[in-house]
């Protein structure tokens, strides 16, 4: 139920942002979720509706999958990550923390753990839309 | 795009009274020993007590404090484990016996993630057994935990002390309080140690003798706190409560 977490930051940096854009009610929250923590979308679909407060009462989570892609820092290869090339413990591991993936896999083509990350990490907040009830908060105000 | 994980981790800790980071510009002055025995040491006075394993490439509490077959629960997060009466957190849960080659933004995507899925909930003290240097996990642990505070070691080498001094110049700069400098593994009398840190307006919280007993009592806990080396760092301990668990 790490997932509870992770959908605990989501909701507190989008109220964060929401009071920084002047938003009163949010309408829609774009989430990036990366493959190779291997979010378990329902149980964090679920969290996002019981976590949600007064501000998102009418907001659309629009989650977008992002396939994990790693690349090899010593030879260059590029692949992609498939958890089910692993063991199950050792996912559960990378689900965890994701950089564990670096004890586990190594370049398919020349065996480096010394690989970068490219995309698909983990739990991303893209954006959100919603309406402006009052002014954003200007720079000159903090003068 | 924005990295949600950051904005929970001072929710996170806010439960956690004092933040004690266990750090040395120099390795192998023995941080983890005295992370842990302060951990345990604090512990067994009734202080709720969390042990945090930061250096993440080379973890060694839990061999220290016997450390095996446990996993942290699930629920909603992570809750670390209580071993010997301390909440304890580790990589080493997840990567067992595997080398973790990380590089500096890896090991600052590993803190941020376990900051921020991490319910330690109440504690009166969490100790924090860095990684050497000056790098990315000091970096980032002053960067995300504002209210970080500084337990510096030593050895009486001057090699060591030439690291720790940059240390601390860079903690004071940036306005980052260290609680005292301690002085392991100490072999014969030198005022040397105590006079650099103190001119440099550091607190000496005091030495910790050489102990050839230390290494047979790594994995044993009741074996570690009847050594002289815990012995003293209870000394310092009981000396520096009110500094270093104020409330």
């Amino acid at each position: 139920m790490h997932e509870w977490a992770l959908a605990e930051a989501v909701i507190s940096t989008a109220s964060q942002l929401a009071e920084k854009e002047g938003i009163s009610e949010i309408t829609e929250v774009k989430i990036k979720v990366g493959e190779l923590q291997q979010v378990e979308l329902d149980i964090f679909e679920y969290a996002l509706s019981q976590l949600k407060t007064e501000k998102f009462k009418n907001a659309k989570f629009i989650i977008e999958t992002v396939q994990a892609e790693l690349k090899c820092r010593v030879c260059g290869y590029q692949w992609l990550f498939k958890k089910d090339e692993l063991k199950e413990e050792v996912q559960e591991a990378i689900h965890f923390i994701p950089e564990i993936a670096h004890a586990y896999i190594k370049c398919p083509k020349c065996g480096s753990p010394d690989f970068e990350i490219v995309k698909g990490r983990g739990v991303w907040l893209e954006s959100i839309k919603g309406s402006q009830k009052y002014d954003r908060p200007k720079k000159d105000d903090n003068k | 795009m924005i990295d949600p994980r950051k904005t929970i981790i001072n929710e996170r800790l806010k439960e956690i009274a004092n933040i004690i980071a266990v750090s040395s510009g120099k390795g192998g002055v023995g941080k983890s020993l005295i992370a842990s025995t302060l951990a345990l040491t604090l512990a067994k006075k009734g202080y709720k007590t969390g042990l945090f394993d930061l250096d993440f490439t080379s973890p060694s509490t839990h061999l220290i404090l016997g450390v095996k077959n446990v996993t942290p629960i699930e629920e909603k997060g992570i809750i670390p484990p209580v071993i010997h009466g301390i909440k304890y957190m580790s990589i080493i849960y997840y990567s067992g016996e595997h080398a973790a080659p990380l590089r500096g933004e890896d090991i600052s995507n590993v803190l941020i993630e376990l900051l921020a899925i991490t319910r330690w909930s109440k504690l009166d003290c969490l100790v924090i057994d860095m990684p050497p240097g000056i790098s990315d996990a000091t970096l980032d642990i002053i960067r995300l935990i504002k209210r970080i505070r500084f337990l510096v070691v030593t050895t009486p080498s001057r090699l060591a002390y030439e690291t720790v001094r940059k240390l601390l110049n860079l903690l004071k700069d940036l306005n980052i309080p260290v609680l005292g400098v301690m002085e392991n593994m100490k072999m014969q009398d030198s005022n040397f140690i105590r006079k650099h840190v103190e001119e440099a307006g550091v607190a000496y919280l005091g030495e910790i003798p050489f102990d050839k007993q230390l290494e047979e009592a790594i994995g044993d806990v009741n074996r570690l706190l009847e050594t002289e080396f815990s012995g003293r760092i209870a000394e310092i301990i009981e000396r520096n409560s009110r500094l270093l668990v104020p409330k």
